[in-house]
């Protein structure tokens, strides 16, 4: 019997994987050649999806873009027996975008059945957890500490230092809340963990809650991921048949329930304290802190709160140990990141790097540059929050510390690259409005100050008091950085000003003819 | 008619869907926003007639369930047309064409974000990132994800979509 993978990651079906599936299903039955069709996770190199995999005695060897049109030729060409064809790639792990990464947390994603546990057993995974099972909360903690790891949303808290102040508090209850409410354009690494590799995210989450002392969880997943919903639920209970969540975890007097819970398109819920509201039933309002979630979380117990990677960091650690996590990065910024290549880029996928790798090496060496192929522009780092970047800062390190440095943040590990053609006034004026959509009304400046943003924005492209205007919209901007009380207020200027900063011509062209129809 | 004890009548006189799916949730005001989800699947849309049953079932205020079913985008308050396709308008899509792709769509169906289309096949509805920036631009018809979308390939699933 031959294995063929194709990959179910939603990126993949996007562009048809489901309907290669199906055709490769079809001609095998017509040509009498027993196939099994394996839906992993996707390896992440996305412009090659459906990228489809043949297991053969040398290894597994990739075929990609496929469509649903090439199966016949694909297997004319004997492709299940590693045969060659216009759309061979040769060896999956010999091809240099995934040679070259450093995938410690996407070490399994896209070469197992995602929702196989014997397949995640016999690739490592529960290594972390059974060691976990036997130490003391304090000690996980401190293991976690050691790896220098670090909030993965985007804020770059230390995870250690939020996982000890559960561990002492002391309370009744305890929660463990995944953020899973990715809701940065130009991001998707937790889409990918969730539908391809969710057995790791599950493990992450309960051994916080045994170094927490939690005995409940929550994924908060946004609405707009259905499959990601989907293939969790379905591993929360896959894994609680086989006791590794419920009751007296293997044995252990370890006890572990998750919950899954959908957003509902609010991407303010991906701010902790409006998560917590969200779970709660709310409407998704930012409370002030203090507070900290970690000593009133959800239902005002103690929470711990990570993102999707910075859970999925977690089983490495435990498996290989806090200073093989911390051996990668640089600063004091520890480990890898899977960055996001995204937008306007030829080969657009997951790169999970260690900290240090430059803009340019991920757009240039990974990514290939723009996919139009016209010189590129600018590139937005971090989401809809984060700062756009001129060609001339392409050799700015990623590291959180040389970000901030620069007016810019890492964030999520999300690259947007925009080619020639961008209007960065345009793309101001979005940030702007996007605020304005989503903001939660709470505090003033971000509530107000982003419509008013929209507006002055608008006389500014319009040519009225244009100097005026700008200095203007310099003072907003700098009123909803110190006045907001989250960072969607927070941080909106940042996009906005690092436009005006770096793409001046782009806000001092001659005033638009208006429309005289 | 009004019960012996209240000035407004709040008992709710007939079970409907609403009411079922609470009690599916053990009518548990945290899952308000699941009960909500389940609810828009099963009926197409949130009906402002379930707003008291789903205040009663889980005891909170009718305020309260209102001010949740109008904060979040998600939640529909008017019924939708058979299928609902959503575009992507966030920055990576915006990079690769996502804008003129937007006035295409809106332009075939004859509708503007968030209307239904005459013939009530489809609701067009602007969201920020379906997670697919490396497929730009992208949309979810119904569930089913879409990337490397162009004016042309849209127009070829409306007529999918409207036969």
């Amino acid at each position: 019997m031959i294995r063929i993978y194709v990959p179910k990651d939603s990126a993949a079906r996007a562009v048809g994987a489901d309907e290669v599936a199906d055709a490769i299903v079809i001609e095998a039955a017509a040509r009498k050649i027993d196939v099994k069709i394996i839906r992993n996770g996707s390896r992440g190199l996305l412009w090659l999806e459906p990228f489809v995999e043949v297991e053969t005695a040398r290894g597994r060897v990739a075929f990609g873009p496929v469509e649903a049109g090439d199966v016949k030729s694909l297997f004319d060409s004997k492709f299940h027996e590693g045969g060659k064809h216009k759309l061979s790639l040769g060896l999956t792990e010999e091809l240099h975008y995934l040679k070259n990464q450093e995938r410690l947390t996407f070490a399994r994603c896209g070469i197992t059945d995602p929702l196989s546990l014997a397949d995640y057993i016999s690739h490592g995974g529960f290594v972390g957890l059974k060691k976990a099972l036997a130490m003391k909360g304090a000690e996980i903690v401190t293991e976690v500490t050691t790896s220098g790891l670090r909030g993965r949303g985007g804020a770059g808290f230390p995870t250690g230092i939020k996982w000890k102040t559960v561990h002492d508090a002391k309370a009744d209850q305890k929660y463990v809340c995944c953020n899973a409410d990715e809701g940065d354009s130009g991001t998707f690494a937790d889409r990918m963990v969730m539908e391809g590799d969710p057995f790791m995210l599950i493990e992450g989450m309960i051994i916080a809650g045994i170094a927490a002392g939690a005995s409940k969880g929550f994924i908060y997943i946004r609405s707009e991921y259905p499959d990601a919903i989907r293939v969790m639920k379905d591993a929360i209970r896959i894994a609680t048949a086989a006791k590794w969540l419920g009751q007296n975890i293997q044995g252990s007097v370890h006890s572990f329930s998750l919950e899954v819970r959908r957003g509902a398109g609010a991407y303010i819920c991906g701010e902790e304290t409006a998560m917590l509201d969200s779970l709660e039933g709310k409407r998704g309002m930012v409370r002030p802190k203090p507070p900290i979630p970690a000593l009133s979380g959800l239902f005002g117990k103690p929470t711990i709160i990570n993102n999707v990677l910075s859970f999925a960091a977690v089983p490495y650690i435990l498996a290989e140990g806090g200073k093989a996590y911390e051996n990668y990065g640089m600063g004091r910024s520890r480990g890898t990141l899977p960055f996001q290549l995204a937008g306007n880029i030829k080969q657009g996928g997951l790169v999970e790097k260690a900290f240090g790798i430059t803009l340019r090496q991920l757009i240039n060496d990974f990514g290939g540059g723009t996919a139009t192929g016209k010189p590129l522009r600018a590139v937005q780092v971090g989401g809809p929050l984060g700062a756009y970047l001129p060609a001339s800062q392409l050799d700015l390190q990623m590291d959180y510390e040389a970000f901030a440095a620069n007016g810019a943040m890492v964030g999520h590990g999300g690259v947007v690259v925009f080619d020639e053609s961008v209007d960065m006034a345009a793309q101001a004026r979005f940030a702007m409005e996007f605020c304005a959509i989503e903001s939660c009304g709470k505090c003033t400046p971000c509530r107000i100050g982003s419509t008013r943003g929209v507006e002055v924005i608008d006389k500014i492209v319009a040519g009225i008091e244009r100097d005026e205007n700008l200095l203007l919209l310099d003072d907003l901007c700098q009123t909803m950085t110190d006045g907001s009380l989250c960072a969607m207020g927070g941080l909106t200027p940042m996009p906005v000003q690092s436009a005006v900063k770096y793409f001046p011509e782009d806000f001092d062209r001659p005033a638009k003819m208006v429309a005289a129809e | 008619m009004p019960g012996k004890n209240t000035l407004i009548d709040v008992r709710v006189t007939k079970p409907d869907a609403a009411s079922v799916i609470a009690s599916r949730y053990d009518n548990k005001p945290d899952a308000l926003l699941e009960i909500l989800h389940d609810l828009q699947h099963e009926v197409g849309h949130v009906p402002e007639a379930s707003l008291p049953v789903l205040a009663k079932a889980l005891n909170i205020s009718r305020a309260e369930v209102h001010g949740v079913v109008s904060f979040y985008h998600e939640f529909r308050r008017k019924p939708a047309g058979r299928h609902i396709v959503k575009v992507c308008r966030a920055e990576a899509c915006q990079s690769m064409k996502g804008n003129e792709l937007a006035e295409a769509a809106q332009k075939s169906l004859k509708v503007k974000f968030g209307e239904t289309t005459s013939d009530g096949a489809i609701t067009l509805e602007a969201v920020y990132c379906l997670g697919l920036c490396a497929t730009s631009p992208s949309l979810l018809v119904d569930e089913r994800p879409m990337g490397r979308m162009t004016p042309q390939k849209f127009e070829a699933l409306v007529k999918e979509l409207a036969s």
